[in-house]
Formats: structure tokens, C-alpha cells, sequence
């Protein structure tokens, strides 16, 4: 069980309380689970990630571990801490804007 | 009895102001979406119980909120917004070219008679139309691809289609407005396009009578006469008695030709407002005054309308889509300020009131007269 913390817009958005706990079938990577919160809120396609390429958006930061994985390949294997469920994987809104 | 119900759009989220036919006292509903930009919200003509909203954010992107109860509920629907084939390059602001990128919706237009069919116009300068209710969205291309768009460069607030005209009389017929590049002409619902400025003339641009290129504000049109549009253009109030061919300054008499809104009175269409702003460089009104100028005479001759509003201090703007009409026996007028007033007049512009004073920057104002 894979633990995800959203950000408070995207939280309202896709009308949840506190942790989103998802079950990512095979290896645990950023894509993967992605795709797995995507699938189970599709309101929120397109507001982490580019539709069609996939891309972050650019305001958009993913932390786990004490560790910011922005920029590690979306099918990179995630911290064993978060694909057990021990840690959670952070989405979270850049601070920006002054 | 009747009544309206006013649709804000804000920086930080959409109010919903409802009225009996009175217009005099106000039940506030929001901030819905609190936190996001809503860049624009509408009703539908065909069923005054579906809405839809642009909600946008510098992190999170697009979201289209949907509503089937009038504002009471929403649910969020289609967001993809993919520009058909190669998107190609327009000009950015230093000349140079720059690929298209979907940035935001910044109108949405309901279907005149369906409302499962919803156009949206958006930042890069593109139409869309959706007709499952806003879940899925499609490019009409024949806008962007008529020719001249890679020539096109965005205004300071980027480079938007902001103004989607549906003629009620010609099926088929649409009119858009983009900063910086013009107005648009489609006969076949959007599969084909044209420029339609003759007669603008913009001195902040090259060929001051260039075919595109001009920053067009506004653009309004009454119902039941719609070969007549009046125009909000950066600088410059015009009007076109043949559906967009030509065009001719009908300033007149303004304190200033600068604005952004432009509307028509619902029941005389001869009847027109607007909100002169000092200049591009000072996005507020002349000597600190919040004035609306009316001209009951088609442009030209205008009078100031301030009854109500602030006459000293006032240093807000009022932005594009920021003014609407409802279509009540007597016409009444609302506009909103980004200092965050939205404003009504229930006698047509002669009286105004605040319904608001403390909302965040108004971005849009729309009205829907229910029955």
C-alpha cells in the first residue's frame, strides 16, 4: 500500500481528507504510481502532469524520504520505505509567488 | 417572479450573487474552488441550471468546472486541451517565434441552443468546442491555420481569446477577438476563419491598418440586430454595422478611448457602456473617478454615469469580461473592479450599488435573468 499526500488544492479537487492510500501492482516507481492515482481520481489528470507527454508541470515538486525526486526518471524505483507503505510519497505545490 | 443570478469570477475563486427581480438585495454564495483563478463562468441559454467554469492555477494548470444545479454543486469535467496536428509557432514578445502552449481558458461560451455544446476560448489563441458537457474538448484549427498565425504576438496579459460571439440570427456564424492579433470571422461554425479589422487603426503596431496584429479588448453585440458589433479596442471605441467588414471610431466624446468591457443594452440596441481607463500605462480611471460612459446613440455622443459610484480615490480597472447585462423589463447592468466591488445598476446605468465591496480582483461578470 503505497501512501500519498496531495497538496490542499489538489486535496479539494478530488474531494479527499488527508492520505490517498493506493496498491501499485508491480515495481514502485513515480510513474506507476502516478498512474494509480490518476486512475482512481481522474480529476486530477493534467494538474501534476502533462496529459499527453507526462511531463511534471513545473510548479509541481514529489518528495519522499526527506529527499526531492522532481527530477529523478518517472521510471526510476521508489525509496523501499514508500513502495512498503512505511513513508509517504509527497506531491507538492512549489512555494512560489513572493 | 423573476430574477437573476450574477456569475464572479475572481483571482481567488467564483461567487454566485442572487437576486429577485427587485435587484436590491442579495444572497452571496463562495468562494467556490476558494484559492484558484476563475478566469470565467456562464450559464447556458439552453438550461439556466448548467454552468460552466475556467479554474486555473500557476501550479496546478486547467480544470472545467460543471454545475447541472445553477452553482449549487459542481463536478469537475474535460481538462485536455491538446492543439489539433502541429501546433507550430506565433510570434512571442520580442519577435521571435514561439511554439504554441495551452496556458488557460480564458472564456467559455455556451451553445445558444444546446447546452451539452460549450466553446472555449484559451491562452495560446485557440478555439475550442466541446458537445459532451465539457468531458472532452476539440480544436477548431481552421482559426489558428487561416494564415496569418504565426504572425500573431501575445498583449501584456498574454496572448488570449477572450471574446466568442455566437450570432443567434445565422447559425453557423461566430465571431472571436485575440490579443494581440484581431477579430475573426467564421460562416461554417468555426471551420473556417477570416480577419475582419478594416478600419482599426493601431499606432502601436507597424502597418497601423494591418490586417491582424491589433489588440482587440472587447467585442459586443446585441441579439436582435447582429450585424452590428461594438468594439473595445486598446485604444479605440468602434463600431461595424456589416458584421465585422468594416469598422469606424465612434469615441466621440470620451474622456479616454482606453478600456477593456463594452456592452449593449438588452432591450435598446443602440444602447452601449463602457468603462474609460486613464491609459495602457495606468490601468485605472481619469481622476481617480470609477465613471461608466453610456451612448444612447449607437457611439459617439456618451454621457458619464456615476450615481453610486466612487467620484474620488478610485484606482481600480475593470477588466474584459467583467461587465454583463440581464435582460429584465428594466435592463440592469453589473460590472466588477479588481479591487474586488461588483457593482449593479438596476435602472440601465442611471443609479448604481455596490453588491460586494471585498471580493478578490474580479476577473469576470456574467448574468443569467431567470424566470
Amino acid at each position: 500500500m503505497i501512501r500519498v499526500i496531495l497538496p490542499a488544492h489538489l486535496r479539494a479537487l478530488a474531494r479527499v481528507a488527508g492520505e490517498v492510500h493506493l496498491d501499485v501492482a508491480g515495481q514502485v516507481t513515480q510513474c506507476a504510481v502516478l498512474d494509480a492515482l490518476e486512475a482512481r481520481y481522474p480529476m486530477l489528470r493534467g494538474t501534476i502532469r502533462d496529459h499527453r507527454s507526462g511531463k511534471r508541470r513545473a510548479f509541481v515538486r514529489f518528495f519522499a524520504c526527506q529527499q526531492d525526486l522532481s527530477h529523478e526518471p518517472p521510471e526510476a524505483p521508489l525509496p523501499e520505505a514508500v513502495a512498503s507503505g512505511a513513508e509517504p510519497y509527497l506531491i507538492v505545490g512549489a512555494m512560489a509567488g513572493g | 417572479m423573476s430574477g437573476v443570478r450574477v456569475l464572479v469570477g475572481t483571482r481567488k475563486g467564483a461567487f454566485v450573487l442572487s437576486s429577485d427581480g427587485k435587484r436590491d438585495k442579495w444572497d452571496v454564495s463562495g468562494p467556490h474552488f476558494p484559492g484558484w483563478e476563475i478566469y470565467h463562468v456562464k450559464g447556458s441559454p439552453a438550461d439556466p441550471d448548467r454552468l460552466y467554469a475556467s479554474q486555473t492555477s500557476g501550479w496546478f494548470g486547467q480544470v472545467i468546472q460543471r454545475s447541472d444545479d445553477g452553482g449549487g454543486t459542481w463536478a469537475p469535467v474535460g481538462n485536455e486541451f491538446s492543439y489539433e496536428g502541429t501546433p507550430g509557432t506565433h510570434q512571442w514578445y520580442d519577435g521571435t517565434p514561439h511554439p504554441w502552449e495551452f496556458a488557460r481558458v480564458w472564456h467559455l461560451e455556451p451553445s445558444l441552443d444546446d447546452p451539452e455544446t460549450v466553446y472555449a476560448g484559451v491562452e495560446d489563441a485557440g478555439l475550442f468546442r466541446s458537445t459532451d458537457g465539457g468531458q472532452h474538448w476539440q480544436e477548431l484549427p481552421g482559426l489558428r491555420g487561416h494564415g496569418s498565425g504565426p504572425s500573431w504576438q501575445p498583449g501584456a496579459g498574454g496572448m488570449c481569446l477572450h471574446t466568442i460571439i455566437l450570432d443567434p440570427s445565422s447559425p453557423g456564424r461566430i465571431f472571436a477577438a485575440i490579443s494581440a492579433a484581431g477579430a475573426f470571422r467564421s460562416d461554417d461554425a468555426g471551420q473556417t476563419w477570416r480577419p475582419v479589422n478594416r478600419g482599426l487603426h493601431s499606432k502601436g503596431i507597424p502597418d497601423p491598418a494591418a490586417e491582424v496584429g491589433h489588440c482587440v479588448h472587447r467585442i459586443a453585440m446585441h441579439p436582435s440586430r447582429p450585424s452590428v458589433l461594438y468594439m473595445q479596442k486598446h485604444w479605440d471605441v468602434m463600431r461595424s454595422d456589416d458584421a465585422g467588414e468594416s469598422w469606424r471610431e465612434v469615441s466621440g466624446d470620451l474622456p479616454t478611448d482606453f478600456g477593456f468591457p463594452i456592452d449593449v443594452h438588452a432591450h435598446e440596441p443602440d444602447t452601449v457602456y463602457v468603462v474609460p481607463i486613464t491609459s495602457d500605462s495606468h490601468h485605472f480611471p481619469p481622476e481617480g473617478k470609477l465613471r461608466v460612459y453610456r451612448s444612447r446613440t449607437g457611439g459617439d455622443e456618451w454621457e458619464p454615469l456615476t450615481s453610486g459610484l466612487p467620484q474620488e480615490h478610485c484606482y481600480v480597472n475593470v477588466l474584459r469580461d467583467a461587465m454583463a447585462v440581464d435582460s429584465l423589463e428594466e435592463c440592469g447592468i453589473y460590472f466588477g473592479t479588481t479591487g474586488g466591488q461588483v457593482y449593479a445598476s438596476a435602472d440601465a446605468g442611471d443609479t448604481w450599488a455596490p453588491i460586494v465591496r471585498d471580493l478578490p480582483a474580479v476577473l469576470s461578470v456574467e448574468v443569467q435573468t431567470l424566470p
